[in-house]
């Protein structure tokens, strides 16, 4: 996990150094807003990975002598198959078409949306798809 | 439950079936949705990098067509072909398509999501749902975008940058422009719900052995277009809501008169438009840093330089926002043109690692090499005038005409066309253990290649002449047209260049060659596996030793190169190897 910490950490010190010599020439609140935030960005998983790093040292996958057999065992879980992105998509389509539209897309979108939040949420638990 | 890494004969039990088989057999024996059903509910990665790639490649044929269109009205001076409206109306949505929904999404969404879970070895992207919904976010945001045609008033019209004031409600009023913004809203969450997914897949689902300096290139620039992309695509979703507010809920951010500022919408678009360049070309960097060495036999030149070249690109990008305001005055000059200036030495580096990858090694002219190198001269031309754009006193003296046209489309169809092509040509037999017919891909070569020199040059030159950009007219007096006519004549031999795309596609598909799982002999680990590669992707996994573990299986008797060391070729007949 070090490398991909400092990657992100990097972007967090490249911003703050860009974001210093902009407040201190323009005076712009804007413009600076923006650079601060893409520090922070970087800053926060950043610290995070770096944290983790430190506890649990290299996984596999950072070990450049790692062996096919370092990595057994289950690395996640993936769903097979889902119906609820689609529903989800078309929900958030539709939110859209209302506010281009006018309101009468809003109450199918909203559906949908709760719809596929909730099937979402209980395919998870249930864990049933491969 | 997958237990991939297990390589097939320690993992599970007597019979020596790895999980996948296991998996395979019972989502066959299980009701398995079919048919359209199952295209709407897939989350394999595969399928929807597929999608994507269809997708994109039908938006960038519309794109073309309203080129074309353009082109016809342009070349003759007074045409009435279309009307004024209608000609702002084809180039806005000309650029909004090939840009948000072609470029970015064909290798981003499209090639990325295909190839990068097999080039770190993982059985799918992180969040395979989520990847779903990028791809119906995408593809309703497409049709949403596309609408804007059918409504009345016709579509957005205030350019694909939508300056304000030029964009509020009384200069541009009716449904077009906020279906236009809705559509970016769509596509702007897609991207960045793919940007999510990439960064998690490449963190955490890297195969063992498979250190960040052992990605492949690719896999590093896309991680890098992920950042980006989580950097600047929120900054564009939230500058378009404002927008929307804007005209149809009373604010006044981006107008004089209610207190806000015109100004702020430049300053927040460039925050993404300047990183949204890169965003389109850090991919197809990528591509071509797949395609050349494969087809130089050798490994890539300099690897950890392009990392560092990949990621420096990246932070400049993002730096250098304002100098696009260059002609509004309002910015510190000095700190954004040097950052700008700067941009060239990484991208300089690059360009020098291809270079020195090729050197001395075999090459191979396949169709997806040719589209590389005509790449490399497509975007030697974009970058020099880039260069001279990014000075402020040619900046003022060309703003807005034909030159920063021509510049512009030389950098993105160098980039987005041939690296895009070339990628097609170089993984579509990964996609369906075919390949496709490489006499025809010359063909669909050699007609681009000159088509884009015939229609861009002579727009440089009108546009010294000072002819203005996104005018539908011009006058007959000042000797423009004779350029125009070129650059027109271009656009159709280009058009061309596509059609034989389509008969390559379509005569390949009919009459299939099959090439078996690798037929390049390439380097990096997507071509272990099998093509196209099985569900879940991998049944065991090569011992990763360098940056080319594909190339190492199959050849042993080569040594492992690590972190681009190797700067021979690697004959396989006489290994000169100088470690
Ligand atoms: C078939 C080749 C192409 C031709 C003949 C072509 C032609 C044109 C024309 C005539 C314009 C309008 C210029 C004006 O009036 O100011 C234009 C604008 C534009 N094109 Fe292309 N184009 C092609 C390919 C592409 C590609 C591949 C991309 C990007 C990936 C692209 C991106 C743009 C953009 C961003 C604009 C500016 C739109 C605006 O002013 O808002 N074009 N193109
Ligand atoms: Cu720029």
């Amino acid at each position: 996990m070090r490398i991909e910490a400092l990657v992100l950490i990097g972007v967090a010190i490249f911003f703050g150094i860009v974001g210093a010599v902009y407040w201190f020439t323009s005076y712009e609140d804007g413009g600076t807003m923006m650079l601060v935030g893409t520090c922070l960005l970087g800053l926060l998983p950043g610290s995070y990975y770096y944290w983790w790093h430190r506890r649990m040292g290299d996984r596999p996958e950072d070990r450049p002598d790692a062996t096919v057999e370092d990595g057994a065992g289950e690395i996640a879980t993936f769903p097979g198959s889902s119906i609820w992105p689609f529903v989800l998509g078309m929900g958030a389509f539709m939110l859209v078409l209302a506010f281009a539209f006018g309101m009468w897309f809003f109450f199918p979108a909203v559906g949908l949306i709760l719809t596929a939040l909730v099937g979402v949420t209980a395919e998870s638990r249930r864990g049933g798809h491969v | 439950m997958t237990d991939l890494i297990n390589p097939p004969l320690t993992g599970n039990g007597a019979h020596g079936t790895s999980v996948i088989d296991i998996i395979e057999h019972r989502e066959h024996a299980e009701h398995g949705p079919t048919g359209i059903l199952k295209w709407l509910t897939s989350t394999d990665h595969k399928v929807i990098g597929m999608s994507y790639m269809i997708t994109s490649l039908v938006l960038f044929y519309m794109a073309g067509i309203m080129a074309l269109v353009m082109r016809l009205q342009l070349a003759t001076p007074n045409s009435s072909l279309v009307s004024f409206a209608q000609y702002n109306e084809l180039f806005t949505m000309h650029g909004s398509l090939m840009l948000y929904l072609f470029a970015g999404p064909f290798a981003f969404g499209g090639l990325a999501n295909y190839i990068v879970p097999l080039q770190v070895g993982a059985p799918d992207m992180a969040f395979p749902r989520l990847n779903a919904l990028s791809y119906w976010l995408y593809l309703s945001g497409s049709i949403t975008m596309m609408m804007g045609f059918l409504v009345a008033g016709g579509a957005a019209s205030f350019g694909w940058v939508a300056y304000a004031p030029l964009s509020n409600a009384t200069n541009s009023p009716g449904a077009g422009g906020d279906i236009w913004i809705m559509a970016l809203v769509l596509t702007g969450f897609s991207a960045i719900f793919t940007g999510v997914n990439l960064v998690a897949t490449i963190f955490y689902l890297r195969a063992p052995g498979l250190t960040m300096f052992r990605m492949p290139i690719f896999t590093w620039n896309m991680l890098v277009t992920a950042i980006l992309i989580l950097i600047a695509f929120p900054v564009l979703t939230a500058a378009l809501v404002m927008l929307f507010c804007d005209r149809h809920f009373g604010t006044h951010i981006y107008s004089v008169q209610g207190g806000g500022s015109p100004i702020l919408w430049q300053n927040l678009f460039w925050f993404f438009g300047h990183p949204e360049v890169y965003i389109l070309a850090l991919p197809y960097f990528g591509i071509v840093t797949e395609v050349i060495p494969v087809f130089s036999r050798k490994p890539v030149f300099g690897y950890k330089g392009m990392v560092f070249a990949t990621l420096s690109i990246a932070a400049l990008s993002t730096g250098v926002w304002a100098h696009h305001m260059f002609t509004t005055g309002l910015v510190l000059l000095p700190f954004f043109s040097l950052l700008s200036l700067l941009i060239a030495v990484p991208t300089g580096i690059k360009f020098f690692n291809w270079i020195g990858t090729m050197w001395r090694g075999e090459i191979q002219f396949s169709t997806a090499m040719l589209f590389s190198i005509g790449f490399l001269f497509a975007f030697l031309m974009g970058g020099v005038t880039g260069v001279m754009l990014a000075s402020p006193p040619i900046d003022f003296f060309t703003h807005d005409t034909y030159f920063v046209v021509a510049h512009f489309h030389q950098v993105l169809f160098g980039t987005a066309v041939f690296a895009g092509f070339a990628g097609l040509y170089y993984w579509y037999p990964k996609f369906f253990g075919r390949t496709l017919r490489e006499h025809l891909g010359k063909w669909h070569f050699w007609l681009m290649f000159i088509g884009f020199w015939v229609t861009f040059m002579p727009q440089y030159i009108v546009g010294l002449l000072g002819m203005p950009r996104r005018v539908a007219v011009y006058p007959s007096y000042l000797g423009w047209q004779s350029y125009n006519i070129i650059s027109t004549v271009g656009a159709f031999i280009i058009a061309a260049s596509f059609a034989v795309l389509l008969w390559n596609l379509w005569i390949s598909w009919r009459k299939p060659v099959v090439c078996g799982d690798n037929p390049w002999d390439a380097h990096t680990l997507e071509w272990f596996t099998t093509s196209p590669p099985p569900h879940h992707n991998y049944s065991h996994l090569p011992p990763i030793r360098s940056e080319r573990p594909t190339w190492d299986y199959n050849h042993p008797e080569a040594p492992a190169v690590g972190h681009g060391e190797g700067r021979e070729p690697h004959r396989r007949d006489k290994v000169t190897v100088g470690q």
